[in-house]
């Protein structure tokens, strides 16, 4: 998932990086094909070189070595609204056929099931990147038809599109998973994810599995390369050697 | 003044009460004291509740959160709010009022201004401003444009953990900002806890490193290792390793009971709590990474 989220990452790009798989992604594009990625966290770290893999958004690496930093005020204001973040990173509990993000509760908002973290600047990255990626592991609870909470809009929130909204960026535009990439059809045609790209070895079965919709399919699939043996290495020996993103 | 003066002094129950600091400087000896002299009904307000408010709710300090995101970043939940918010403490439910991370920079920017309300292109498809009816919209006078707008935060008292100030409380932080100018400005009062405590010398060699004046603090605190395990860049890193434990220490109850009994109750003050942490500087202590100086002269 890593490797398929960094070739997504053209070099020179500015994004916004999110903690977990995204960062990986970020790191391992900026080693290999994407050197002058501009990296940009929330917390305020700006062109970020990080020496180790940071743990979370705030790492002290995130600093050593950046281009700049600003407080939290300046990142949504004079980055994300001003509209110089081209790619965000989302991911979320739920995510729903129209893209759609739920990082708030499972069940109804004032006795909810489970309490999720919250929105953090999801909400705004949605509304601002020029485009997102979203990156989540494939399951019917993960993608059900209808988030039960709207953290972040999609394509399409109550019938109402993006454009209809006013939202300046483009949204999630490709959902990246364990098993296939999605993608988000163009707004007359509803906006809706549908399935675009299959790994190697998975069934068009396998992915309609996973999601709680009749999810659509492109009439051509494109195949995905495995992560070569260069990527997988960078990432297991340099990147992540404690395994905190790749897992055991 | 010593941490537990300057507490007692400036903290009252039913207080709203900010200790900013996103990820970095996060003063969890102030909570820590605020947990200790058993302050009730504070409203928490931070972007990211961290460790430390989900300890100060466990110990029940809190009527109300204000928040943006509640978790362990990495490692996990926050179990004491989930479990004040899931119903499942048989207490009195937490409040909650929730915005985005935008939202809550905006409403310590207003405050920091005295605006009564921050503006911004935001909110528009998400559902946060039905469960929030303090997200609101306006229309801009000059474009006509519906904008989002969230209400003045103004903080009874705002703690801000710094790496050092002098005595008069101008205090220098580098590495990250988070919103603590914002929140120090727009807040009442001001406590301001600081690894060092330096010349006023220092401070003036190099006044772009000051983020907040003197003139607007209240009390100055000396309190090394005061943000662990949270960090202060140039000091000591942030300790991982505690924010993984505590997934399992908050996850239960009784566990969590027993680490606020041991670190907390059972600690007078900070030089307690280190007694109980030997080999912090050891493990944590920062590496040399110098700025070279730049001249200020004319």
């Amino acid at each position: 998932m890593a490797s398929v989220a960094a070739r997504e990452l053209a070099d020179g790009e500015v994004v916004f990086v999110g903690i977990g798989l995204p960062n990986l992604a970020c790191n391992l594009a900026r080693a290999t094909h994407a050197p002058h990625l501009l990296l940009i966290y929330e917390s305020g770290a700006v062109g970020a070189a990080p020496e180790r893999l940071p743990v979370s958004i705030g790492d002290p690496a995130l600093v050593t070595g950046s281009l700049m930093v600003c407080g939290m005020a300046d990142v949504f204001q004079c980055f994300l609204q001003n509209g110089r973040i081209e790619v965000g990173f989302l991911g979320g509990a739920q995510i729903d056929r129209y893209a759609n993000i739920n990082t708030t509760v499972i069940g109804s908002y004032g006795r909810p099931t489970v309490r999720l973290p919250g929105s953090g600047g999801a909400t705004e990255i949605a509304v601002h990147a020029q485009r997102t990626l979203v990156m989540s592991r494939l399951s019917p609870r993960t993608f059900p038809e209808r988030v039960d909470f709207i953290t972040s809009p999609g394509h399409r929130c109550h019938g109402v599109s993006r454009g209809e909204l006013g939202l300046p960026g483009a949204g999630p535009v490709k959902v990246i998973t364990d098993k296939a990439v999605l993608e988000a059809d163009s707004e007359s045609g509803g906006g809706e994810l549908v399935l675009a790209a299959l790994y190697p070895g998975v069934a068009v079965a396998d992915v309609r599995a996973g999601v709680g919709w009749d999810l659509k399919t492109r009439t051509t699939l494109s195949r995905i390369d495995p992560p070569s043996a260069h990527e997988l290495r960078l990432m297991r020996e340099v990147l992540d050697p404690r395994r905190l993103y790749l897992g055991a | 003044m010593s941490l537990t003066e300057a507490i007692a002094s400036f903290v009252r129950d039913g207080d709203t009460v900010v200790i900013e600091g996103f990820t970095h400087l996060i003063c969890f000896a102030a909570g820590h004291e605020i947990i200790r002299q058993g302050r009730r009904d504070l409203t928490l307000c931070r972007l990211t509740p961290d460790l430390i408010y989900d300890q100060m709710i466990a110990a029940g300090c809190a009527r109300k959160l204000v928040f943006s995101w509640a978790g362990n970043p990495g490692a996990g939940s926050l179990h004491a709010f989930r479990r004040a918010v899931e119903g499942k403490t048989g207490g009195r439910p937490l409040e909650l009022e929730e915005y985005s991370h935008f939202g809550m920079v905006g409403r310590f920017s207003a405050g920091a201004a005295r605006l009564p309300f921050w503006t911004m292109r935001n909110y528009a498809g998400s559902e946060l401003p039905s469960v929030n009816e303090r997200i609101r919209t306006v229309t801009c006078p000059y474009t006509a444009e519906v904008l989002a707008t969230v209400p003045a935060l103004n903080p009874d008292v705002t703690i801000v953990h710094a790496q050092r100030a002098d005595a008069e409380g101008n205090a220098q932080i580098w590495g990250l900002l988070g919103v603590q100018k914002e929140a120090a400005f727009a807040s009442r009062r001001v406590i301001v806890v600081v690894e060092e405590l330096v010349a006023s010398d220092v401070v003036r060699a190099d006044p772009n490193r000051t983020v907040i004046p003197g003139m607007i603090v209240d009390a100055v605190v000396v309190e090394p290792w005061g943000a662990h395990p949270s960090y202060a860049q140039g000091y000591y890193d942030r300790d991982n390793d505690f924010y993984v434990a505590w997934e399992g220490i908050s996850r239960d109850p009784a566990r969590l009971a027993r680490y606020l009994d041991e670190f907390v109750y059972g600690v007078p003050d900070r030089v307690g709590y280190l007694v109980k942490h030997p080999g912090l500087a050891a493990r944590l202590r920062a590496k040399q990474r110098l700025a070279s100086g730049v001249n200020y002269g004319f």
